[in-house]
């Protein structure tokens, strides 16, 4: 960076060459609006020459007129000046438009005052400020996840509840002239009682009451006790389109809430066009959290901090030192890397191949006939969640062992690392269902009679209900088990004992992405489940509340902040991103069993349909003629291809108009760089030729000025065109 | 302003909430704290409260610009970084939520500027540094990582290449961190 024009600053001494410099008119508009006579004198720049700031004021003042005022970086005092002067200048306003002033002022204020009703009314906020004062940004960012989850989690549940629940509900309540769904074929209509007809041990309930068999069988939480298919009032309530519809309404509301939460973050990262996001610059400058109000969460800060920069340089050399490799050395790391690539492969083919047979053991087991001692029972039901819940425990220390055989950067490993674990949480849910499907479309014979196997499962769908919600119930009990049989009695351990391995063990940290993906993996067994389960999202709204406490608490006392920060802003895109991952994953099961699968023939609404879709076609046969063509154009493959064709058309044009912007912002980018360079050629081009005029005058007049002063004349525009003569 | 009266009169509330960026309720939190801390000061300032006094603050305490803070909000001719109740509203303003980005950076860049000079050289960058590592020597990055880092900073923000960070290239740098506008914030 140092050549010819820099000279002007590294070879004279600092006062002087930078006098020229303190009178440009760049550097007068940064100067600060204080009182110039109180400024001091001390070292550095003298600011006795600086043209007073007032007169610059003015200047800046012509481009800010349009800002409200607010938005001025000056003191009240200056601010309240403002406000006049502007009020004045513009002059009076007379009736008519002093009316419009004073609506649009008070229309503000109500603006505001709802704004700041709203906000009060946010759920947890105190919680969470306090949270942000003891931890930082990063660890807050879970916890208003898990807001956010909690009221998606809601606004599901008054969905399904709207539309599906309380039609039932009323008419059970009231006499309306009711249509049951029914169907000719009789074989498939077999519906054995579940629920016990004699005296139960208690034992019995319990395992009913965490399975959802038994009495909970045919309840409003599963599929197979709606089905109603008409309710005729004042209008005909088709109630398997309202449930149809329910469900692709509350997959596409998911989809949107989380995109438009995501879209903030997602824009800034388009934005950016170096890879190195920026980190030096945005840890420095933006890295203190200004919120941190504890002593002692300021001391870890300043410590992880300290970490963070160490980690990133050290990140900085290796990977110059990776840059630098040579070429046997590379072929060698390639190959380690596929051969481990493998083993991890081979190991989650095992983790998933596990989890197939646990299922189909636990399915055959339910379906015997003899009764178990009663942890047996419990241990059967609950043997698919128990192995995935293992697998997920172990994976993630296979992956960050292997890891450090691959030779990544540090950065790297832990977003791959991460990678792995949300492929193997989201993947094993998805072999779960896999295997469930198996068991459930193939029968003994070739030809299934009914479409499923309607001897093991004769209300298939309820089944499925069932297993998600073993599954959220289980998920809730691993997480409260954790925290009450690990995390406290950790603290307690390290508290109390001093033991060199207790030490090494230290204080629980505040996994943000290990919580974050548990809870993930929750949601997206709710998005899966709430088809087959209506009540699943209420039940899931409880678990995040009671989740968010627990997990409060947990952190308060036995946590202290992670040495290795994760950082807010790339966390909440993360979060999202991992979220949209789930959602994606649950809308296929739920597509291929609306759309594949033959609806069963003795419970639920879809009774008189072959598969659940096909209420949709038979609704839109019985809409007006108008209506129905619309909906039948929609559907037709020329305004597929014309609609792809046109999105095709408009991504191009967003991508072409994003390319040409960055070239622009490159040659702005170097023409800013280049005119800084000729600025200071001219200077020094300038200071050079005065040194020259003064050592000639000084000669001439036999004085000799100190040369220190020779600058303080620099102003003078006479001076300067005597020198270029 | 403020003194010892105990209400805010309704057209000062008004004012102040049209010349900053504070609620009705954030304004009548931000004065009864203010009131607070004044206790029955009635030092040779009148209204303003001393900075050992601001510095008291469970806001302020833990935060290793607190200092610079009080220095840049004042508008005490002394420089003795002493806030009346109108320098307190301009802090809690341009640290909330609602302020623009560039209210933020423009305070934040004369709260990193230590030496007041209008631009953040390499002194400037390096005092920052230790402010947010740790004031002892062994919580300091050595002279070799300070020197890689105060590199790699200048390399990602000089635009200009003049070895100093001016008010606008602060503003670029500080437009593309995501970071900035959740962590320069301050609620009471």
């Amino acid at each position: 960076m140092m050549d010819e024009p820099d000279a002007v600053f590294w070879d004279r001494p600092a006062p002087v060459g930078n006098l020229l410099l303190d009178q440009l008119p760049s550097y007068q508009s940064l100067l600060y609006r204080r009182k110039s006579s109180t400024r001091r004198r001390g070292s550095g720049r003298s600011r006795q020459l600086s043209i007073r700031s007032g007169k610059w004021e003015e200047q800046t003042h012509s481009g800010e007129e349009l800002r409200p005022v607010r938005e001025l970086p000056k003191s009240m005092q200056d601010k309240r000046r403002e406000k006049q002067q502007r009020l004045q200048q513009g002059g009076t306003v007379t009736g008519w438009g002093l009316w419009r002033l004073n609506v649009h002022r008070s229309l503000k204020r109500v603006k505001e005052d709802g704004v700041d009703l709203l906000s009060a009314l946010q759920l947890w906020r105190t919680d969470i400020h306090l949270i942000e004062g003891m931890f930082g940004t990063g660890i807050l960012s879970y916890f208003s996840f898990l807001r956010f989850l909690v009221l998606l989690n809601f606004i599901m549940f008054l969905l399904m509840f709207v539309f599906v629940m309380l039609p039932v509900i009323l008419t059970s309540h009231t006499s309306h002239n009711i249509t049951y769904s029914s169907t000719n074929v009789s074989e498939c209509s077999v519906y054995p009682p579940t629920s016990h007809q004699s005296l139960v041990a208690f034992h019995e309930h319990i395992t009913d009451l965490l399975s959802g068999t038994g009495f909970l069988e045919r309840t409003y939480l599963f599929y197979g006790y709606y089905n109603l298919e008409f309710i005729h009032s004042h209008f005909t309530y088709n109630l398997p389109l309202a449930y149809l519809l329910a469900t692709i309404s509350y997959l596409l509301l998911s989809l949107v809430w989380i995109v438009k939460r995501s879209a903030s973050g997602f824009k800034r990262k388009l934005i950016q066009d170096e890879d190195r996001f920026q980190s030096f610059c945005n840890k420095i400058f933006a890295g203190w959290d200004f919120c941190i109000t504890n002593e002692n969460a300021a001391r870890l800060k300043r410590s992880s901090l300290l970490y963070e920069m160490k980690t990133d340089l050290e990140e900085e050399r290796i990977k110059r030192r990776m840059a630098n490799r040579t070429r046997s050395e590379r072929c060698r790391i390639y190959a380690l890397r596929a051969a481990l690539n493998l083993f991890v492969m081979a190991v989650l083919v095992t983790c998933f191949y596990c989890i197939y047979v646990a299922t189909v053991f636990s399915q055959r087991k339910q379906v015997e006939a003899e009764k178990s001692a009663f942890l047996q029972e419990l241990v059967v039901e609950y043997l698919p969640s128990i192995v995935i819940t293992l697998a997920n425990f172990i994976t993630p220390l296979i992956f960050s062992l292997i890891i450090t055989f691959e030779d990544y950067s540090p950065a790297f490993e832990i977003r791959f690392t991460l990678m792995r674990c949300v492929f193997m949480r989201l993947a094993s849910i998805g072999v779960l269902l896999f295997s469930l499907w198996v068991q459930i479309t193939f029968c003994e014979s070739q030809e299934c009679l009914c479409g499923y196997n309607h001897k093991t499962y004769p209300c298939w769908e309820t089944h499925v209900g069932q297993e998600m919600y073993k599954l959220v119930i289980f998920d809730f009990l691993i997480i409260v088990a954790v925290t009450v049989f690990v995390e406290f009695p950790r603290k307690i351990i390290v508290s109390h004992c001093d033991h060199g391995l207790v030490r090494w063990w230290g204080q629980q940290e505040f996994a943000v992405p290990q919580n974050v993906l548990e809870i993930v993996y929750g949601q997206t067994i709710c998005w899966i489940g709430t088809f087959y389960c209506p009540l699943l999202p209420a039940i899931n709204t409880v678990k995040y509340v009671l989740v968010f406490y627990i997990k409060k608490v947990s952190l308060v006392t036995n946590c202290r902040p992670a040495t290795r920060p994760f950082r807010a802003s790339s966390s909440h895109f993360f979060f999202l991103v991992v979220l949209l991952i789930g959602l994606a994953l649950a809308s296929v099961p739920v597509t291929v069993s609306i759309a594949e699968i033959q609806a069963s023939r003795v419970c639920g609404p879809f009774v008189s349909y072959s598969t659940s879709w096909q209420v949709v076609p038979r609704g839109i046969t019985q809409l007006p003629l108008g209506l129905r063509s619309f909906l039948l154009a929609l559907a037709s493959e020329a305004f597929a291809v014309s609609f792809f064709v046109i999105t095709c058309l408009g991504m191009f044009y967003v991508i072409a108009l994003a390319g040409a912007h960055k070239r622009v912002i490159e040659q702005l980018r170097d023409q800013l760089a280049m005119e800084g360079r000729d600025k200071r050629f001219l200077i020094q081009k300038l200071y050079q030729a005065q040194q020259a005029t003064y050592g000639r005058s000084a000669d001439a007049k036999g004085l000799r000025r100190n040369r220190a002063h020779a600058g303080l004349c620099l102003v003078e525009p006479s001076v300067v065109l005597e020198t270029q003569a | 302003m403020g003194g010892t009266a105990s209400k805010l009169p309704k057209e000062l509330l008004s004012e102040y909430q049209e010349l900053t960026f504070l609620t009705k309720q954030e304004i009548l939190l931000a004065h009864k704290r203010f009131s607070e801390l004044q206790g029955r000061e009635n030092g040779p300032y009148g209204s303003r409260v001393s900075m050992e006094k601001i510095l008291t603050l469970p806001e302020l305490k833990s935060n290793p610009f607190r200092k610079r803070i009080c220095y840049v909000f004042s508008t005490c001719d002394l420089g003795d970084g002493s806030l009346s109740f109108e320098d307190f509203l301009d802090l809690l303003s341009a640290f909330s939520d609602s302020a623009t980005l560039e209210i933020k950076s423009h305070y934040a860049f004369r709260i990193f500027d230590f030496d007041d000079d209008g631009t953040l050289d390499a002194r400037d960058l390096e005092k920052l540094v230790n402010c947010l590592t740790g004031e002892t020597d062994d919580t300091r990055l050595t002279a070799e990582e300070m020197r890689q880092l105060l590199n790699n900073i200048l390399e990602e923000s000089d635009i200009d290449k003049d070895g100093t960070v001016n008010l606008s290239e602060f503003q670029h740098v500080i437009s593309r961190s995501p970071d900035f506008v959740s962590s320069f914030k301050i609620v009471l």
